[in-house]
């Protein structure tokens, strides 16, 4: 579901805020059919949710009442600009996907939001449910995926600096804690002179993930600056990370072409990161998938969809959503698009125990997968400016990276960033 | 029009006062028709700026005195604390300074190049027509494309320059991370779009410069470096401005080029590269804060402003000096 940074272009064809402002007047509500039972519902992802024609016409077979009209936006971006204009008005489909970087930004608006229905509640993995309920206790958020993070890894850059390249040796190498991986990291660096890891603002994502309290309390103070954890969080990222990184962060037209061409040996990476990888260094035979992530797991992505308590068809908006992210219907959504379940009954299923990826050396990446979900433990509390204080640390990583400013210069002003939010 | 034309002429006044004339319907909208229709006919105009360029400023200076939930659509009103939020920001002081910046870098290397090439254009050389369109082509191209592509080129380690420069043995160039180089990097986008829309535009000024001028020159010994000084470059004055003028608002309002330049496109880590059109697309729709980009928005609005005002005093002073010539 990250993919989508790469193409802004249609985000910066925007420019005044004034027309915006408008345009949130303008709107073209979906039309619902008429009194003879028929319903028009409507649809909104972005990306590739795995939501294939043939899914949806299931659904259309079983219920003929219902005709669904399925809108892809280009990008998560898009569909972020989209939900907020429109919320609590006129002209969202009946049923919106959110993706998990602003869906604490929905959060705060959770009471314009239809409640998940009883008998669908406990579905989903604790964590994954847990951030999509509210301080009323509500249940907003029909979970599609998540994003349970392995290491991906090239076994003949391993092998050639001397380490093990079998999945389960790697996966036995790099258990422990950040600390471990981090010696590691310093190994192949010294044994081939090369970066280790990808990027040093994907650690700190990591590490971040597996905070408790990061930037805010759940009663909304900001904590950022105080919080020992995330000093730890910053200072360990660019005291270890930074050297052992060929990237500042991911995403750039640099990063991309470095997949191919062994610049790095290793990646965090969550299941939605093995198409990206396989997609960018398609005639790269080496990389393979190892069960493994340090500090115990972690989660990156993911998406929820959300049901606007103000559309026409709000019921049957809930049993499509409710149907679509059913354990069954989501593993179909895998096999399409690599979407991981969130479902803990979807982990049972043949479609993804059994499921391996030949490009990863045959890995089984859904075994994989369900333990690496299974292995995260914390929910971090993210609150509505999550995302706010994550990037800005990001850039205090970048700049030391960069070597613009130096580790306690950076975090100053950093510092200084966040007390103006 | 016709109303007064076929009016009948004015009764004698001896005669005994007439009941008050009868006006016919078809006289009356002729009337109107005289009096209304001019407005009407500008009205389109004023009416379309009222609803898309009024009212938007207007409400715009609203919610900037607003902390504005765009959801919820409401606020709650505090004054001047947004204005004072922003220019308290460091990065609204950065984004001042690159804006500038960017702005010279590429407005002052793009003016002398447009003249240069106007000159040689302006020469009789074959394919006129052809090196004409020519020159256009690029303007032609959409602004994010022509990011793209050059965000590729100047790619920190596999970018078509820094391959070049590596090549030939120098120290490849860190677009991204020195706050100069990417600001050389930005303005070389701006200056590959617009210098052939600007070189035609002084093209056109060119040729209108009587060719008798050239001739008398000629006669009179100069060469054609003196003539391009003392003949060329004064009759340009008036096109130059205009020129200028368009480039500093453009170049004020720089926004697609900063954007496309990384995958992020918020500035850089450093804000090396934000602009204030950038950071006020930031502040709105990565923020979601309207209350802080609306007063951002008027801020630089008063900014184009003064220097609309600086523009338009130094033209009015070149303008006079037209005419005592």
């Amino acid at each position: 579901m990250k993919l989508s940074r790469r193409t802004k272009a249609i985000a910066a064809i925007a420019s005044a805020a004034s027309i915006a402002i408008i345009a949130t007047g303008c709107s073209s509500p979906s039309d619902s059919g008429g009194g003879d039972g028929k319903v028009e519902l409507t649809v909104a992802t972005f990306n590739d949710f795995g939501y294939s024609d043939e899914l949806l016409q299931e659904y259309m077979d079983e219920n003929p009442n219902v005709t669904i009209v399925h809108n892809r936006a280009a990008t998560s971006n898009d569909a972020r600009a989209n939900y907020f204009q429109k919320l609590g008005k006129e002209g969202l489909a009946d049923i919106e996907a959110v993706e998990v970087d602003w869906f604490t930004e929905a959060m705060e608006y959770s009471d314009l939001l239809a409640e998940v229905p009883e008998d669908a509640k406990g579905r989903w993995l604790d964590w994954k449910e847990a951030a999509a309920t509210d301080g009323e206790g509500r249940l907003v958020g029909f979970g599609t995926d998540v994003g349970p993070q392995g290491i991906c890894y090239r076994s003949d850059l391993f092998a050639a600096a001397g380490l093990p390249t079998d999945r389960t040796e790697v996966a036995a190498l790099l258990e422990g804690d950040w600390d471990n991986f981090f010696n590691v990291a310093d190994q192949y660096k010294a044994a081939t002179g090369k970066p280790f890891i990808d990027s040093a603002n994907s650690v700190l994502q990591g590490i971040v993930n597996q905070l408790e309290t990061a930037y805010e309390e759940p009663d909304g103070t900001a904590v950022a600056t105080e919080n020992a954890d995330i000093q730890d969080a910053y200072n360990t990222v660019v005291e270890r990370a930074v050297p052992i990184s060929a990237y500042a962060g991911q995403w750039s037209d640099d990063w991309f072409a470095s997949m191919a061409n062994g610049e790095f040996a290793a990646m965090l990476c969550p299941g939605w990161m093995h198409g990206v990888i396989s997609g960018s260094a398609p005639e790269v035979a080496g990389w393979d998938v190892a069960d493994v992530f340090p500090g115990g797991g972690g989660n990156w992505g993911g998406s929820y969809l959300t049901v606007p308590a103000d559309g026409k068809n709000v019921d049957e908006a809930l049993k499509l959503a409710d149907w679509l992210t059913a354990p069954e219907q989501q593993v179909k959504a895998f096999v399409n698009a690599g979407t991981f379940p969130s479902q803990a009954a979807a982990y049972e299923d043949e479609g993804l125990t059994a499921f391996t990826n030949e490009y990863f050396n045959d890995a089984p990446t859904g075994e994989i997968g369900i333990n690496r979900a299974e292995a995260v433990t914390v929910a971090t509390f993210k609150g509505p400016k999550f995302f706010q204080f994550h990037d800005a640390l990001q850039n205090a990583v970048t700049r030391v990276f960069d070597g613009v400013e130096d580790q306690q210069t950076s975090w100053n002003t950093w510092v200084t960033e966040v007390g103006a939010f | 029009m016709t109303a007064t034309a076929t009016r009948p002429p004015a009764p004698p006044t001896s005669r005994p006062p007439r009941p008050p004339r009868v006006i016919s319907f078809s006289q009356r909208l002729s009337r109107w028709d005289l009096k209304v229709s001019p407005y009407l006919y500008i009205s389109p105009f004023f009416i379309m700026f009222a609803v898309v360029g009024l009212f938007p400023i207007a409400f715009t200076a609203v919610i900037s005195f607003m902390d504005w939930d765009l959801v919820r659509n409401s606020g709650q009103f505090i004054g001047f604390d947004q204005y004072a939020w922003i220019l308290g920001q460091p990065q609204f002081w950065t984004a001042l300074r690159n804006t500038f910046s960017i702005f010279l870098f590429s407005a002052v290397p793009q003016l002398i190049a447009a003249i240069f090439i106007a000159a040689m254009l302006d020469r009789n050389i074959r394919a006129k027509t052809f090196w004409r369109m020519g020159v256009l082509v690029p303007f032609v191209m959409a602004p994010v494309a022509v990011a793209l592509i050059f965000s590729n080129m100047f790619g920190d380690n596999h970018g078509l320059v820094n391959n070049i420069l590596t090549d030939v043995g120098l120290p490849a160039i860190q677009w991204h991370k020195d706050a100069f180089w990417s600001h050389v990097a930005i303005a070389t986008m701006v200056n590959f779009r617009w210098t052939g829309y600007n070189t035609l535009i002084l093209l056109a000024a060119m040729q209108a410069i009587p060719r008798d001028y050239y001739e008398a020159a000629t006669v009179d010994g100069a060469g054609a470096f003196r003539q391009f000084r003392s003949i060329t470059l004064p009759s340009l004055k008036p096109t130059l401005i205009f020129v200028i003028i368009t480039a500093t608002i453009g170049g004020l309002q720089i926004f697609d080029e900063p954007r496309m330049f990384d995958q992020f496109g918020r500035g850089g880590a450093a804000q090396q590269w934000l602009t204030i059109t950038l950071y006020l697309y930031d502040i709105g729709w990565g923020q979601w804060n309207f209350g802080r980009a609306a007063a951002l928005a008027w801020i630089l609005f008063l900014i184009i402003l003064i220097i609309g005002l600086i523009n338009l005093l130094v033209t009015r002073r070149l303008v006079r000096d037209e005419g005592r010539r």
